[in-house]
């Protein structure tokens, strides 16, 4: 396995299908762990920290985690594939911007990763497609187990888990759903389903950035309390309540622009699936916002003669780093919006 | 947006991301302006007063004014900063609290968000308890997953931190017969 290997495809997270995938793309959980006995990492030397380094990875690779894992030494990995790597969501900008020893283990299918001197000692997620969080719960509970019948967790009965910064504290556990919800961005309504979920102390952000406004309608939504529930609670929270209003407002939004815009939802989803298969040229902006009213077209069965699977794999594969890697060569923006342009025409069968 | 930023820049694929919140993901805010010029806001900041919910949405200028500075990749989460605000405003000085396992003061670790070692939650008790209320809607006990070896750990773990931190203070000054004798020490107690 090596990073080559993993431009071919996108990750099982992004194969489209599972419980309620016309809007839910993908399901994430995530554990914050550190070592008993060593401080945490703002107070680590460089000694101590490439000590948790080498401790940790030998457990990880023995611990049986996955059938197959691979490692990535993030400290000598070029910048392109460090880029590779957080397109997929396989580590964090944290982990890129660090600039001390660091790395993360990664199951075959991609499906958990585990990375070492994050933030705190231990980060582990596990990433699944469409809604599967009890699924994704159930993995990483067992690999938490697994690790923590080798290693001692710095743990205290008052506060759970102990981590570097106390927003993660107690389960350390952080659930979040990746939602594809155009249809309340078209009819404005979004802010409205934002300001509950912030009632509901709940953090929703763009797909990889803070920004004015995420683009392509994608909207990633996490709890931020983490201390004073448990962590199936926390996950329950959202396989029964959190994600089944978002999906309500949605579909219900769906239906109403089919029933009183349906020329106009046409006009906008053909003429971008139309300039997909035409473009010559195209940026990664306006590819997000073109394969995100092709995949509302889809879900519609307006547009029939493409598959969700080929969407969510554009998605991934026509992000910068990916195009490089898939070309094999450092490309310049101008030349990467003809490349991706090509990939994309290709594809979805354009001229 | 982020967007525009990724292709644009020719050498680096990724730009370096400005604020990162925890968890490395960006948090998603609406556009906006700021609440006195017509710069858009980036600073966003919820403030409880006297029971009432006030929110602030300042450019990176306006909020510097206001007293208010957040510095470019320090990991600090919103709630973080709202407690800064909070504390810097309304709370009286307190004698400085220091972590006497890692040396980790209070001030500091407002200041850039992460704590120095685990002892910190007990050093820092009585400023991080009610910090933790807030951020942590009103809990302060752990209810979730107990690891399988908790009971005895606790104060082993305070106790090896200790050890470490005296090695590292032994190595330094080169007593070198010290640093023997403390790590065999945290050995042993690794071994229980
Ligand atoms: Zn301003
Ligand atoms: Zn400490």
């Amino acid at each position: 396995m090596t990073l080559a290997n993993l431009t071919r495809h996108a990750g099982e997270w992004l194969r489209g299908a599972g419980p309620m995938h016309d809007v839910v793309i993908s399901s994430r959980v995530r554990l914050a762990r550190n070592l008993a006995g060593m401080p945490f990492l703002s107070r680590c030397n460089d000694t101590q920290k490439q000590e948790i380094l080498d401790r940790l990875k030998g457990e990880i690779l023995q611990a049986g985690v996955a059938p197959k894992v691979f490692y990535v030494d993030v400290d000598a990995a070029s910048d392109l594939d460090q880029a590779l790597l957080v397109e997929r969501h396989l580590i964090s900008h944290p982990l890129v911007q660090a600039d001390h020893p660091r790395g993360v283990a990664i199951s075959e299918n991609e499906t958990a990763a585990i990375m070492v001197n994050e933030e705190d000692h231990l980060r582990l997620q596990v990433l699944r497609s469409a809604l599967q969080l009890n699924e994704a719960f159930e993995e990483i509970n067992r690999i938490d187990d697994l690790l923590e019948q080798r290693v001692d967790f710095a743990f205290s009965s008052r506060f759970g888990y102990l981590t570097a910064c106390p927003t993660n504290v107690g389960t350390g556990l952080r659930v979040s759903v990746m939602l594809h919800l155009p249809a309340l961005k078209l009819s404005g309504e979004i802010d409205r389903a934002f300001r509950a979920a912030r009632d509901m102390r709940l953090a929703i952000r763009g797909l990889y950035g803070e920004g004015t406004e995420a683009m392509g309608d994608f909207f990633q939504v996490s709890n931020q309390v983490t201390l004073g529930r448990s962590e199936q609670q926390i996950v329950d929270d959202f396989v029964n309540d959190i994600v089944p209003h978002f999906l309500q407002y949605e579909r219900r939004a769906r239906e109403e622009l089919l029933k009183n815009n349906r020329t106009e939802i046409d006009d906008k989803v053909f003429r971008a699936a139309a300039v997909l298969r035409a473009a010559r040229r195209i940026s990664s902006e306006e590819t997000l916002y073109l394969l995100s009213l092709a995949r509302l077209g889809v879900n519609l069965e307006r547009i029939r003669d493409i598959e969700l699977k080929t969407l969510n794999e554009l998605f991934l594969l026509t992000l910068p780093a990916h195009l490089q890697k898939i070309h094999g060569r450092s490309l310049d923006a101008p030349r990467r919006a003809e490349v991706r342009a090509e990939f994309i025409r290709r594809r979805l069968g354009g001229e | 947006m982020e967007w525009r930023r990724l292709d644009s820049h020719a050498s680096l694929p990724l730009d370096p991301p400005r604020r990162a919140n925890y968890d490395g993901v960006w948090i998603f805010r609406m556009k906006q302006k700021c609440d006195k010029c017509d710069k858009p806001a980036t600073i966003h900041l919820t403030e409880i007063v006297s029971g009432k919910k006030i929110e602030k949405h300042l450019c990176e200028d306006c909020a510097s004014e206001e007293g208010i500075t957040v510095k470019a990749n320090v990991p600090i989460s919103q709630l973080l900063e709202d407690f800064v605000l909070q504390t810097s405003s309304t709370e009286p000085a307190q004698p400085e609290l220091e972590c006497e396992v890692c040396g980790m003061t209070f001030t500091e670790f407002r200041e850039h968000g992460q704590l120095g070692c685990p002892n910190d939650y007990d050093a820092f008790d009585t400023v991080l308890t009610p910090m933790l209320a807030r951020a942590q809607d009103g809990a302060s006990q752990h209810v979730g997953k107990v690891p399988q070896h908790a009971g005895t750990a606790q104060q082993r773990q305070t106790e090896i931190l200790r050890l470490r931190a005296e090695l590292r203070e032994a190595i330094a000054a080169e007593h070198y017969e010290q640093a023997a004798d403390l790590r065999d020490r945290i050995k042993q107690l690794e071994q229980q």
